[in-house]
């Protein structure tokens, strides 16, 4: 099977890429509509600003694309600002229309807590998943973000805290999406990878 | 649920080489850069920092290689800077393959640097570095690889590059750097206090109580160093289960 890999033009797509070679994995990156009807699993990467994003999407014109892959059940994976995207808007960037796909807003991190969150935190499971299954409860993973989600039903399958309880895995039909970095979380990040892989097969 | 305490080994290079100056003389070499960071990837290292502390701008070419090299060998964050001046350079370093940019001279001189990084590539990869010095009761920044002073205090520094959109702050203290005589935990609290980043605190790292007061007394949010990781002085792993035992939040690797 092989990956199709959204590139906005923005994100840090080579680790994303070595990340999916390292367990045998071709990606292709996506930037025309054209290559989103024939993908088997996509993977919405994504570092940066909320409003790159999105404007990228639809400089692209992949948005419509991407919501007839969706839903049409296509497996995907959001990661960082790919999860954040799946939400109707952000904080970030209050005018843009993100992909809508949960109809909420992405807050900015409080005041009282150090903004950005980096670096290695645990996330609390609501109920048995997908992505984390067979991955220590107390493993660790690489968070790098100013905004986050908070926890809505019925997507948020995982939460982590900081300044709230945020969003921290989706799994919901076939919408999958982690806040932090699978791709730079270590072995505990390479096994997220293999659990999406694995079940999108 | 807590997000723990970072351990963070730094590359010196110079022409594609692990270098380590004491007090910035007498570069001796320590290794391959590849080779270094694929042992701490797998020693449970937190992330990666790499400087290019090559004199002359011809090494560019060749630092993004080791960039890119290095980029390869890792899972966990990437950090990567010295002599960046532009957001041309800090675009070379990220399309290599870092996940952050470090800046800390050209900052001085412009600011404005730090704030058009931060908006094209976002704050979360933006560290701010800083070289400060103890004068009387305050702290001063130097540049320049600790070789010029600036007039500018260090809290007020820090302050600025926050506001302009720096994500985190790499704090090196001159006094101690190079020392072993461990961080200087007064300067680390000062700054980590003022700022609403993460603080990486730099300098003097010797002994595993060294990394314990950092973290403690220094309010730091993750802790570097360079030679006494690259000599096998001292094991990332052991330290890390050394501060586990002391009730450190820290990520073991298993």
């Amino acid at each position: 099977m092989k990956i199709a890999i959204i590139d906005y033009g923005a994100g840090n797509l080579p680790s994303v890429e070595r990340a999916f070679f390292h367990l045998g994995v071709e990606t292709e990156r996506v930037t025309t509509p054209e290559q989103i009807p024939s993908a088997k699993a996509i993977v919405l990467p994504g570092v940066g600003h909320f409003a790159a994003f999105v404007t990228g999407l639809r400089e692209r014109n992949l948005t419509a694309a991407l919501h007839a892959a969706i839903d049409s059940r296509v497996p995907v994976l959001g990661i960082c600002l790919g999860l954040q995207a799946m939400f109707a808007s952000s904080e970030e960037a209050p005018a843009e229309l993100g992909l809508d796909l949960i109809h909420q807003q992405v807050k900015a991190l409080p005041k009282n807590v150090k903004s950005p969150h980096i670096g290695w935190n645990q996330v609390r499971r609501l109920r048995p998943g997908i992505l984390l299954e067979r991955i220590a409860e107390d493993a660790y993973f690489y968070f790098a973000h100013s905004y986050a989600a908070a926890a809505c039903e019925p997507h948020t399958a995982a939460v982590c805290d900081h300044g709230f309880p945020f969003t921290a895995v989706i799994e919901h039909d076939n919408l999958m999406a982690v806040q932090f970095h699978p791709e730079k979380s270590g072995e505990a990040g390479t096994a997220i990878l293999r659990n999406f892989v694995e079940w999108a097969q | 649920m807590t997000l723990a305490h970072r351990i963070i080994p730094c590359l010196d290079v110079d022409a594609s080489r692990v270098v380590k100056g004491i007090e910035f003389q007498d570069l001796r070499d320590m290794g391959d850069p590849e080779a270094l960071a694929s042992r701490y990837n797998r020693e449970g290292a937190d992330e990666l920092i790499l400087l290019d502390i090559t004199a002359s701008r011809d090494g560019r070419a060749t630092f993004l290689e080791t960039v890119c090299g290095v980029a390869r060998r890792l899972n966990i964050p990437f950090t990567a800077g010295g002599g960046i001046r532009s957001l041309e350079d800090g675009r070379a370093v990220l399309r290599a393959g870092a996940d952050k940019v470090t800046v800390n001279t050209a900052a001085i001189e412009r600011p404005e640097l730090i704030s058009k990084l931060a908006a094209q590539f976002g704050s979360q990869a933006v560290v701010l570095s800083m070289d400060a010095k103890r004068k009387g009761a305050r702290w001063e920044i130097f540049i320049r690889g600790g070789s010029q002073a600036t007039g500018r205090d260090a809290v007020a520094w820090a302050q600025e590059g926050v506001a302009r959109g720096a994500g985190e702050i790499l704090l090196t203290s001159i006094d101690r750097d190079g020392t072993c005589s461990g961080f200087d935990c007064e300067l680390t609290a000062t700054i980590a206090a003022g700022v609403s980043v993460p603080l990486i605190a730099s300098g003097g790292a010797k002994k595993f109580e060294d990394f314990l007061d950092v973290f403690g007394k220094g309010g730091a949010d993750a802790a570097l160093a360079a030679s006494i990781f690259h000599s096998k002085e001292q094991s990332i792993s052991a330290l890390k289960n050394y501060l586990a035992r002391q009730g450190v939040p820290v990520r073991l690797s298993r």
